[in-house]
């Protein structure tokens, strides 16, 4: 059946969502497309080099465990630009407010921006504000763009160019924390649980990450997942991607969410994990650099970079069988970011 | 996590297999009912760690794919009316109907709302009085006492806005007529959830009549090649019989209280499985005393014309004839992405799950 209107399935970070770049945007804007779509673009002025990414929040409820809408504004863009390589400098905050939205969940709103800007290192230099009608939209949207000062040593590594077999994929953390935490304040209310968002900005930990080891590739899992980034690396590609279950961890309330709720973890949306592929040689000091982070602590290896299968990714299950993994195909979970 | 990791044990399961290839000789065809399993099997990547001589099949026991078409059709003149709102659990949300989707009414502006719950619907239609609330009541023994309690709720609670569209079947006259259209199975990997209401009863003439075993499987990988463990052993030993696998949670006489308001509430009906065409005394309707709550009878549409798609072979995979491969719409015209038929819409349908995790030999 032709699509002839927008669905929320377009709006997944899934399949049908790339097709929508690349059938509509990128023929009109005449985007160059890279090795990779990423999430930032990266300027180029004579010898320097700017990477630059925006990104806008609807997430539905407002406040959530472990966040809100400002937060998650902060955090996104930040970790779209430190993925690229770069040291994330400004940013800058637009909201579209609708009528009647209580002034002090705005101010708790900025005021976590203001904080996790601070955190970060980076500064909110320029904004905007508009208010629609009630219904127009839904309490509080809000769109952050950053750039960030790239190193000419890093400026391939957010278009995937310098994968190579043999390399190590590695995450930060836990999978599936933001997408259930949502989930959870969203449609389970009536259960209890500790279950909170891992959102935070990653700028730090990766800053850390570039001095000490070669670096491949990077990605954060937001929506889609671990496995939408899984197979957004070695599509079309001359390699494979093989994880191995038993090596993911997921927290035990989480999964229990997932199990009662038939999400498979791997396709939930995270806000504060990254996919982060280096040089074997470098993979287990990376992991210690990881480890000894507050937003590492939990991070492993959890797969290899091989042309057994090119352009597939291949899950060795926890039971030892394998298994392809792919893209969902719609919506999940709308509004999760 | 406790209850699962115990099922999920890699030492265990080697166990198992080690006690499979021992036992297993002679070709085997095992079919497994329920698209849980279906699902389960290709996600822990069952298949690949099993001896050749065993061939497991998808059965019919996938609910979203067994409903016809006409049945999504029937929804959608029910959420272009005024003032009604359609509650349906998500797997339904993109069924292709015989021009339209569920989905792509939505994005019209119909008021379509994904539950986990019937409860969820019925909150709405206490809460929303202006709406007429129509719950898709879709499932097999597993979902229909939900939908029964929900109507006995409604009626106690005097609603006059909540409305059951039910396509309930019950699973037995399927796994019969699979035998009678002559598909060869050696034994059946039964539901595990459907059992825990009906229990162990319904299967017993199939190893009486037509010497198939039976063994009722749960959901984890230890349940599942434990049982296919079973049924390799009933036949290696000639003796079909029906055996509950899934002891943690099937009684020989299932859920008395869930049978009892299905009986109080439904009626059944001879009904369409798409792919097996009528099967007598296969459906439920909701019956004549509560016909208040019946989107059927209380809401006069015109449906339109059923139209299917040429090529889709989503019947004779139902049946366990063919496998995904072997549909030439399969990983061409029809994907997770455009699906055809609803095996492929469905997660727990075969098409769907041979392309998430199978689309290759590994």
């Amino acid at each position: 059946m032709k699509q002839d209107k927008i669905l929320l399935g377009h709006g997944s970070g899934g399949k049908l969502m790339h097709e929508l770049i690349e059938d509509v945007f990128f023929p009109a804007f005449s985007t160059q497309q890279t090795a990779f779509p990423s999430d930032s673009a990266v300027l180029t002025l004579e010898n320097k080099r700017l990477s630059f990414s925006t990104d806008s929040f609807v997430v539905d409820p407002v406040f959530f465990p472990g966040g809100n809408i400002g937060k998650l504004a902060v955090c996104g863009t930040v970790n779209d630009i430190a993925v690229s390589g770069a040291i994330p400098m400004w940013l800058s905050a637009a909201f579209i407010i609708e009528e009647g939205f209580p002034l002090n969940d705005l101010k708790e709103i900025v005021k976590s921006m203001a904080d996790e800007a601070r955190k970060a290192g980076i500064k909110i230099v320029t904004g905007d504000t508009k208010v629609v009608n009630k219904g127009q939209c839904d309490k509080i949207f809000i769109n952050t763009a950053g750039i960030g000062l790239l190193d000419i040593k890093n400026e391939n590594i957010g278009n995937g160019s310098l994968i190579k077999s043999g390399d190590k994929i590695l995450i930060n953390g836990t999978i599936a924390d933001h997408g259930m935490a949502i989930m959870k304040s969203r449609e389970m209310k009536h259960f209890e649980s500790n279950i909170v968002s891992d959102c935070a900005c990653l700028n730090h930990l990766i800053a850390k990450l570039s001095k000490e080891c070669e670096i491949h590739f990077m990605r954060d899992a937001t929506r889609g997942g671990l496995a939408t980034v899984t197979v957004e690396i070695c599509q079309n590609k001359d390699y494979g991607v093989e994880l191995i279950e038993s090596q993911i961890s997921v927290n035990e309330e989480v999964r229990g969410f997932c199990e009662l709720l038939g999400f498979d973890p791997m396709y939930v949306a995270n806000e504060g994990k990254f996919v982060l592929i280096v040089a074997e040689k470098d993979s287990e000091k990376a992991l210690q650099i990881m480890k000894s982070d507050d937003l590492g602590k939990q991070a492993a290896i959890i797969g290899t970079i091989n042309d057994n299968y090119k352009g597939l990714a291949l899950l060795q299950t926890s039971i030892g069988g394998k298994r392809i993994i792919d893209m969902p195909a719609g919506e999940q979970l709308p509004r999760i970011c | 996590m406790k209850y699962i990791d115990e099922y999920r044990n890699k030492v265990i399961i080697d166990k198992i297999l080690e006690e499979i290839n021992k036992w297993s000789k002679q070709r085997i065809k095992l079919m497994e009912v329920c698209g849980g399993h279906t699902m389960s099997i290709q996600r822990f990547g069952i298949p690949s760690l099993l001896p050749q001589n065993i061939q497991l099949l998808s059965g019919p026991g996938c609910p979203v794919c067994v409903t016809d078409r006409s049945y999504i059709d029937h929804l959608i003149a029910l959420c272009r009316l005024d003032n009604v709102m359609i509650c349906t659990y998500g797997d339904l949300i993109k069924v292709p109907g015989s021009t339209s989707t569920l989905e792509r009414e939505r994005a019209s502006g119909r008021n379509i709302k994904i539950v986990y719950s019937v409860l969820d619907a019925l909150q709405f239609a206490g809460t929303h009085k202006d709406l007429k609330i129509v719950f898709a009541g879709i499932g097999f023994e597993t979902t229909t006492p939900a939908t029964a309690s929900a109507i006995l709720m409604a009626n106690k609670e005097n609603l006059s806005n909540f409305f059951v569209l039910s396509a309930h079947k019950v699973m037995p006259p399927a796994m019969s007529a699979l035998i009678d259209e002559g598909v060869q199975i050696d034994g059946y990997i039964s539901p595990g959830h459907v059992s825990t209401i009906t229990g162990s009863g319904i299967y017993e003439p199939f190893p009486e009549k037509f010497n198939v075993g039976c063994v009722i499987s749960g959901f984890e990988p230890v349940d599942l090649l434990q049982s296919i463990l079973m049924l390799v052993i009933q036949k290696e030993t000639g003796k079909a019989k029906v055996e509950i696998q899934y002891k943690r949670a099937v009684k020989p006489e299932g859920n008395l209280k869930a049978k009892a308001i299905i009986n109080q509430v439904f009626e059944m009906r001879d009904d369409w499985w798409r792919g097996l065409g009528i099967l007598p005394e296969s459906g439920l309707g909701i019956s004549s005393e509560f016909e208040k709550f019946d989107a059927e009878k209380q809401f006069k549409v015109e449906i339109e014309p059923t139209r299917e798609d040429k090529g889709c072979i989503c019947g004779e995979i139902l049946k366990g004839l063919k496998n995904p491969k072997d549909c030439k719409l399969f990983n061409k015209v029809c994907s997770p992405y455009n699906p055809v038929g609803a095996c492929m819409v469905s997660n727990e349908g075969a098409c769907h799950a041979y392309y998430k995790y199978r689309r290759l030999e590994l």
